[in-house]
């Protein structure tokens, strides 16, 4: 891989945060760029307002443990800018023995909310500012831990019979109610601009 | 208006042709139109529903075995289909369906992961439904073909067939028990150990 391949973002990106970019890699064509967790709220931020970067659409949120028990867990943010065609990928190692914990991007990108609750419920990483943090894909009863992290065994902590008992006392209905899931109870809630394409239609909006 | 009988024609009287009337044995009478009429409960989960839909399209036409109507209502079903794996989340939810069936029920596990777990012996999916509700046919297969499942249709017309009112089991619900299982636990442990490709592992590793 030459250097002609890496994403100019990354120059820009050293220009703008000096030393918080702490190195950058071309891995299969896609460029990824390394900063400190206290810092990648700030740049991703940044990333997605300045007029030269424009990554408007956040792709994914994710994480990764690796095999080998010293390396850190990684946070991965997959950037797309829809107006320039281009992606960008920043990553962020979290220190096993300390907190895992992030900075959330719901108020930058309001995709965020779910794709967060995936890595809290899977790797038990906390995204501080999250309005919602809860598990989404295993029940919010679920106690044997973290399914993804590499000291969750294949089977669960927990033996079947266990599984079985816990699975069979949980009433999926105290938690995801109908209340929940209506969108008119929830009418009021909603923002203005939200209640007037409900009101009126957006049909007769889009050109 | 109406229907007027030609003039010189007397008409077929059917009496004079059967009998209307016959014997027979009411355990039989009620097998048989029983075993002829089920309703299934589909609970497609996963790729095996698919084959359980080719068979109840027109090519395998589960309509020939007393099967036209699908009942999306499980009050108004009289054999579960879980065809797919279950996972635990989605335990209470057929242990519900289950329990809102109403009497004579019967319930056919398709396919190896609502049977053993399949390939699935992962910390999110039920080792065979058997542990959560009571089974009367298992169909194996990865999924099984439509033949499979109509051959486990069969097999359980046969076993209907066969019932008693004498038997005083026959009706019996088997609810979840006061320690929250509908089986005991050390059975559940036991059916659910690793086997043939499943992955070799202790707990702790």
């Amino acid at each position: 891989m030459g250097e002609a391949t890496v994403s100019p973002s990354v120059a820009a990106l050293r220009t703008r945060f000096g030393g918080a970019i702490l190195r950058h890699q071309v891995s299969c064509g896609d460029t990824i760029v390394y900063v400190p967790a206290a810092r990648a709220h700030e740049i991703l931020a940044w990333l997605k307002d300045d007029p030269g970067q424009r990554f408007n659409y956040l792709t994914d949120i994710t994480a990764v443990e690796y095999r080998d028990a010293e390396r850190p867990l990684e946070v991965v943010w997959q950037l797309r800018s829809l107006a320039r065609k281009a992606d960008l990928r920043l990553k962020v190692e979290l220190d096993k023995t300390a907190p895992l914990v992030v900075d959330s991007v719901f108020d930058l990108w309001k995709g965020a909310d779910w794709l967060e609750r995936e890595v809290f419920d899977m790797f038990g990483i906390s995204f501080t500012g999250h309005p919602d943090l809860r598990r989404i894909l295993m029940w919010e009863t679920y106690a044997e831990g973290f399914p993804l992290r590499k000291d969750f065994p294949l089977r669960g902590h927990f033996s079947r019979a266990e599984q079985t008992r816990q699975a069979l006392a949980a009433n999926p209905e105290a938690h995801y109610s109908l209340e929940e899931l209506s969108i008119a109870a929830a009418y009021d809630e909603l923002p203005a601009d939200m209640k007037d394409r409900l009101a009126h239609g957006e049909r007769g909006r889009v050109k | 208006m109406g229907l007027t009988q030609p003039e010189g024609e007397a008409g077929t009287e059917v009496s004079s042709m059967s009998p209307n009337w016959v014997t027979t044995r009411l355990d039989a009478l009620a097998n048989w139109s029983r075993a002829n009429s089920l309703w299934p409960m589909p609970f497609g989960t996963a790729c095996c529903a698919i084959e359980f839909m080719a068979t109840a399209a027109s090519r395998y036409d589960l309509a020939r075995f007393g099967m036209e109507r699908m009942s999306f209502s499980p009050r108004q079903a009289d054999v579960l289909i879980c065809a797919g794996r279950l996972p635990f989340k989605l335990a209470p939810v057929i242990r519900k369906v289950w329990d809102q069936m109403m009497q004579p029920k019967w319930a056919i596990s398709m396919g190896a992961c609502a049977s053993s777990g399949g390939i699935f012996d992962t910390y999110t999916m039920v080792q065979g439904i058997d542990t959560i509700i009571p089974v009367d046919v298992y169909v194996p297969g990865c999924p099984p073909r439509p033949e499979g499942l109509i051959y486990g249709i069969q097999l359980l017309q046969k076993k209907i067939k066969g019932e008693s009112f004498l038997d005083p089991d026959l009706r019996q619900e088997h609810m979840v028990g006061p320690e929250g299982l509908f089986l005991p636990a050390r059975k559940i442990d036991e059916v659910s150990e690793p086997f043939g490709n499943s992955v070799h592992q202790t707990r702790s590793a």
